[in-house]
């Protein structure tokens, strides 16, 4: 394979960056393989087939002849009411031995969760206890939850994108009255959604930004704003979306918002979490550019929830950006 | 306010058993969403206003739209009506 490039695809780092960009297929030419081929039926073959289908499921579920599937029905049926009949009262026994709500012995009100409540102000300097405790004492499992995200959404592409070269006769055969359904012709959608979308967007900022001071926070803020997002395409359609959220968009604020956490973070990650003496002032609790990190931290969940909203509408909608 | 808890959670309880009765799809995502919201009223009486916010948010809007977007996907949307 090499001896055929020209020589200056022979360097490592053009071929690294060949295979980045997908303009070269590492598979081509060193493994034999051969893109599955679309198994072609004519209408004749495709009924019969079905009839074929049809008389063998007939048989097989043919209660009078065939005693035994009647008998495994019944027998199915009984297993599966005492089976989730037994599965409820175990739950509904354990519930009836759970310490009650708000009782101060309850083994959860440790030394932990006091000194949450008792020093979280002034060591994180977020007046909401809860955004304090997920993004400075737990910062590291909110890191995870933020890549847990990220690799969902890869996961969605792997599975729901479109292959343009196989699908563009496919798109031709779909539906003539897929345009009926869509909304984008729908006054009352376009015009309730003119009001509401920016309202949201300014309560998903809202809520992203003030998630050290009151409730809310990167996670509710973002989903916030990637309904919102979902909204806008839907009323609006791709093509008014695309303007300002692209694939690439999407791939840069993922990227820039969860190094600037890593980054902001990797000291956790060594001292276990147990936090050192920061360098940025906590500033005073209440205002709106305090308690250090936590307000940087906020952005970054809440850009990388809003991407991976709008992410997953999209691949299900269309299968692409 | 006992009173409201308890109709509130009368409502899941009905919601959660219909949603599983329910013959065709589309209700049961309806009435799954209506679940949802009234679970995030529940958390905002059990006095946690962050949950209440994402569980609106992500429970009843966009699990939602995701399944709306599946049926149609699957073309499980139009295919109720006529198979019934």
């Amino acid at each position: 394979m090499s001896k055929l490039r020209p020589s200056h695809k022979d360097k490592r780092a053009i071929s690294f960056q060949e295979w980045m960009d997908g303009s070269v297929d590492p598979y081509l030419g060193n493994l034999e393989m051969k893109p599955q081929e679309l198994k072609q039926e004519t209408r004749e073959q495709f009924e019969e087939r079905m009839q074929d289908y049809a008389r063998m499921n007939a048989q097989l579920y043919d209660t009078e002849k065939n005693t035994g599937v009647k008998l495994f029905r019944v027998v199915f049926q009984i297993t599966s009411v005492i089976w989730v009949l037994l599965l409820i009262g175990i739950l509904l026994l354990t519930v009836s031995h759970l310490p009650p709500n708000g009782n101060p012995d309850n083994p959860a009100n440790n030394e932990v969760s006091q000194r949450y409540i008792e020093r979280g102000l002034q060591e994180t300097g977020a007046v909401n206890i809860v955004t304090g405790m997920i993004l400075d004492y737990r910062a590291f499992d909110t890191f995870g939850e933020s890549n847990v995200l990220f690799v969902a959404t890869i996961t969605v592409l792997i599975l729901l994108r479109k292959n343009k070269k196989m699908h563009n006769e496919l798109d031709m055969k779909e539906d003539p009255d897929e345009e009926k359904y869509e909304p984008e012709s729908d006054n009352i959608l376009k015009t309730v959604a003119k009001v509401l979308v920016p309202v949201i967007f300014v309560f998903g900022l809202y809520v992203i930004l003030n998630g050290h001071l009151g409730p809310g926070g990167g996670f509710s803020g973002g989903a916030i704003m990637g309904a919102g997002l979902i909204l806008y395409s839907i009323t609006f359609g791709f093509e008014k979306t695309e303007r300002f959220f692209t694939e690439k968009t999407y791939k840069w604020l993922s990227f820039i918002a969860l190094t600037v956490y890593c980054v902001s973070k990797a000291y956790s990650f060594y001292t276990g979490a147990n936090g050192l003496h920061s360098i940025i002032p906590l500033g005073t609790p209440g205002a709106i550019l305090s308690s250090g990190l936590i307000f940087v931290l906020n952005i970054c969940v809440g850009m990388v929830v809003t991407c991976t909203m709008y992410a997953f509408y999209a691949m299900f909608r269309k299968g692409e950006f | 306010m006992d009173i409201i808890n308890y109709i509130l959670l009368a409502i899941l309880l009905v919601c959660a058993i219909s949603v599983s009765f329910s013959k065709s799809l589309l209700n049961s995502i309806i009435i799954y969403m209506a679940f949802s919201l009234i679970m995030s009223i529940i958390w905002i009486i059990l006095e946690s206003p962050d949950l209440a916010i994402t569980e609106a948010a992500v429970g009843a809007g966009v699990t939602t739209i995701l399944f709306f977007v599946t049926l149609k996907r699957i073309r499980a949307v139009k295919g109720d009506e006529e198979n019934e």
